[in-house]
């Protein structure tokens, strides 16, 4: 078996929330086992709808929250393996980039203090001069370059510059994963498609793999190689990303597939949206059940195992839209 | 049907004005699904605001106005900007951008359905008031339960739908909707657009949706137009400009939509929109336009005018087609 750069098995992630007495749990990652091989970049992308555990997987990636149940391995370091974690190697190797490039960063800073900051305190460079020449490259690669970034500050860029800015930062490091958490949804849409080529250019390039968290199902058919579905803390399918949107292998998937509103191809009237309840957290059965229109008793009694439907793709469903090959 | 002469619209600031909204000059018909599309900061929401007369300070109209005019249970009736106020809610009304979050959120649904919605007759209680919001509320497949909860009891998807049935409730002649769906997932903004859709159905008035989400536009809209720094460049029916798009930047946008079953490469738009504070002169798309001349950097902005029956544009090298 290859080498994986990163392996996520059994993950389970738990919330508690409210007071004393309306005390309630919220599994928000449940059982999730994902991975990516070494050696070969690709880009994976987590689509699902909010509240289903996208960012709560990605943070745990990258260390802000510890896994409840199961575990993360980087490059063969467990994460809960104290002694082979090194946070200065860990920085190294994953770097996220956020949402919203206008909070992203402060005011009060000129933007170049960022990139120097990563430069200088990580150790990659020694000098200042050093650090202006690997900063220069950088930015070249992403469209912009050292002379227009020095000394401004964050207003004096639009959402497409900064969110550029914020990968340029990302890449210093030279990391082997990239945590993009929805990086394009504040962006407008002719800017969008410049910042989603970047990530394809940059991956060759840079030889990086990018995990790429977005309910954008568009961009994220045009970017990806794998695409994962969760849903309600779940992962429900797993495939390359032609094949599952083509084909959706989950009901859930199929719905959400018809519910983008895509250019070309005009929606079909008044097909029943069953709204999203609460309770589906803590369903033991198929979470999906309930507002599954090809559910059955069984679907109703137990949770479904993972089913694998070989080239590479699998899902958690009794009744899988697409045959195994 | 709006009509929209000539308006000019910008904010003032001790830095100068900042011209948000410049010469928009074109109708909403009766009966129709109006969309506006555009970036951020092209003074979609400015243009919104100006239809439904919240002109307060620093907004202010510099040039033309908007008119309002249609007719309810059978009695015509005219507004100009300035009195549009007369008419809101019952001729015109307006889902703000972030629904979810204009309710308050201690208050009960139905004190708020109370504050907003007049009786239909003196002798009217609050109880028979709300039984009609409940009524109409079941038509809308909403659960009127809804009404006795707090919206923080409620999903985001929830609040939007009764924001949306607080609008429409009084039938109006106009609905404008400020990103209805933004914030909300893919299969809850499926289910609002298609109610949306349905109430403009039923009661064939006019639906006005801003939305930067050309995926939605396509979906739901009879025309559209598409705003870029401030003025309309293209306008028609929504269809004919996916299918073939006139304006340069129109071409670029929508040569630019990633779209599902679609992996050939796209390309964005290089540059960004001008500053509103001191726009260059002439054409406002020149700085990112592949076909700019000197012409389009230094003359006045070109006219918005008809290019094929039903078609406007502005641009200086498209010419008005003679049938």
């Amino acid at each position: 078996m290859a080498e994986k750069l990163l392996e996520i098995n059994h993950v389970s992630k738990e919330f508690r929330i409210g007071g004393m007495l309306s005390r309630k749990k919220i599994l928000a990652t449940d059982d999730v086992s994902l991975s990516i091989d070494a050696g070969k970049p690709v880009i994976l992308s987590i689509v699902g709808e909010s509240g289903c555990g996208k960012s709560t997987l990605c943070k745990m990636i990258l260390r802000l929250y510890v896994a409840d149940k199961g575990k993360i391995t980087l490059l063969g370091h467990d994460y809960a393996d104290k002694k082979s974690y090194d946070p200065h190697q860990f920085r190294l190797d994953v770097q996220p980039i956020f949402q919203n490039p206008f909070e992203t960063f402060s005011m009060r800073k000129t933007v170049d203090t960022y990139l120097y900051n990563t430069a200088l305190r990580l150790g990659i460079c020694k000098t200042r001069a050093e650090a202006d020449k690997l900063i220069d490259e950088t930015l070249h690669n992403v469209g912009m370059s050292l002379q227009v970034v020095k000394g401004k500050y964050m207003t004096q860029f639009s959402g497409g510059e900064l969110q550029r800015i914020s990968i340029a930062r990302a890449l210093l490091t030279r990391p082997k994963l990239i945590i993009a958490d929805e990086p394009v949804a504040a962006i407008d849409a002719s800017m969008k498609m410049n910042i989603v080529n970047l990530f394809k250019d940059l991956k060759e390039q840079y030889q990086v793999s990018f995990i790429y968290i977005t309910h954008d199902l568009s961009t994220a058919y045009y970017v990806s190689d794998y695409i994962a579905t969760l849903y309600r803390g779940g992962l429900i399918e797993y495939g390359p990303a032609k094949e599952l949107m083509d084909e959706p292998a989950h009901p859930y998937t199929e719905l959400l597939m018809s519910a983008v509103p895509r250019v070309g191809d005009k929606w079909k009237e008044n097909t029943a949206m069953p709204d999203m309840e609460n309770k589906e957290f803590a369903l033991t059965c198929c979470k999906f059940a309930p507002r599954c229109p090809y559910a059955t008793d069984e679907c109703r009694k137990d949770r479904p195992a993972e089913t694998d439907l070989g080239n590479e793709r699998m899902v958690r469903c009794f009744h899988p839209l697409v045959k195994k090959t | 049907m709006l009509k929209i002469d000539h308006l000019s619209a910008s904010y003032k600031t001790i830095d100068g004005n900042i011209h948000v909204v410049k010469d928009c000059n074109f109708e909403i018909r009766d009966n129709e699904i109006f969309g506006i599309a555009g970036e951020s900061g092209c003074g979609k929401s400015t243009l919104l605001k100006t239809l439904y007369d919240i002109i307060e300070f620093p907004l202010e109209i510099d040039e033309g106005k908007v008119i309002l005019s249609g007719t309810k249970n059978g009695q015509d009736f005219r507004f100009e900007s300035g009195e549009i106020r007369k008419s809101w809610w019952n001729q015109i009304s307006y889902v703000p951008q972030a629904a979810q979050s204009v309710l308050n959120p201690i208050v009960r649904l139905k004190d708020q359905f109370l504050d907003s919605i007049p009786k239909e007759s003196k002798e009217e209680t609050p109880q028979q008031t709300l039984a009609r919001v409940a009524k109409y509320m079941e038509g809308l497949n909403l659960s009127p339960d809804v009404l006795d909860a707090y919206p923080f009891q409620l999903s985001g998807g929830m609040r939007q739908r009764a924001v949306i049935a607080l609008a429409t409730f009084m039938s109006p002649n106009v609905v404008l909707a400020d990103e209805p769906t933004t914030a909300l997932d893919v299969v809850v903004q499926r289910g609002i657009l298609m109610m949306l859709m349905d109430l403009q159905k039923q009661f064939k008035n006019t639906l006005v949706i801003v939305s930067h989400d050309m995926g939605v536009h396509y979906q739901i809209t009879d025309r559209m137009g598409i705003m870029y720094s401030g003025s309309f460049v293209e306008l028609g029916p929504t269809e004919d400009i996916f299918e073939d798009p006139i304006h340069p930047y129109t071409k670029m946008l929508i040569g630019a939509l990633p779209r599902v079953g679609d992996k050939s490469q796209k390309v964005g738009i290089p540059g960004r929109p001008p500053a509103l504070k001191n726009p260059p002169p002439g054409c406002r798309f020149a700085a990112r336009c592949p076909k700019a001349t000197d012409k389009c950097r230094q003359d006045p902005a070109p006219e918005f005018r008809e290019i094929r029956p039903g078609r406007f544009a502005a641009c200086h090298y498209l010419e008005p087609e003679v049938n």
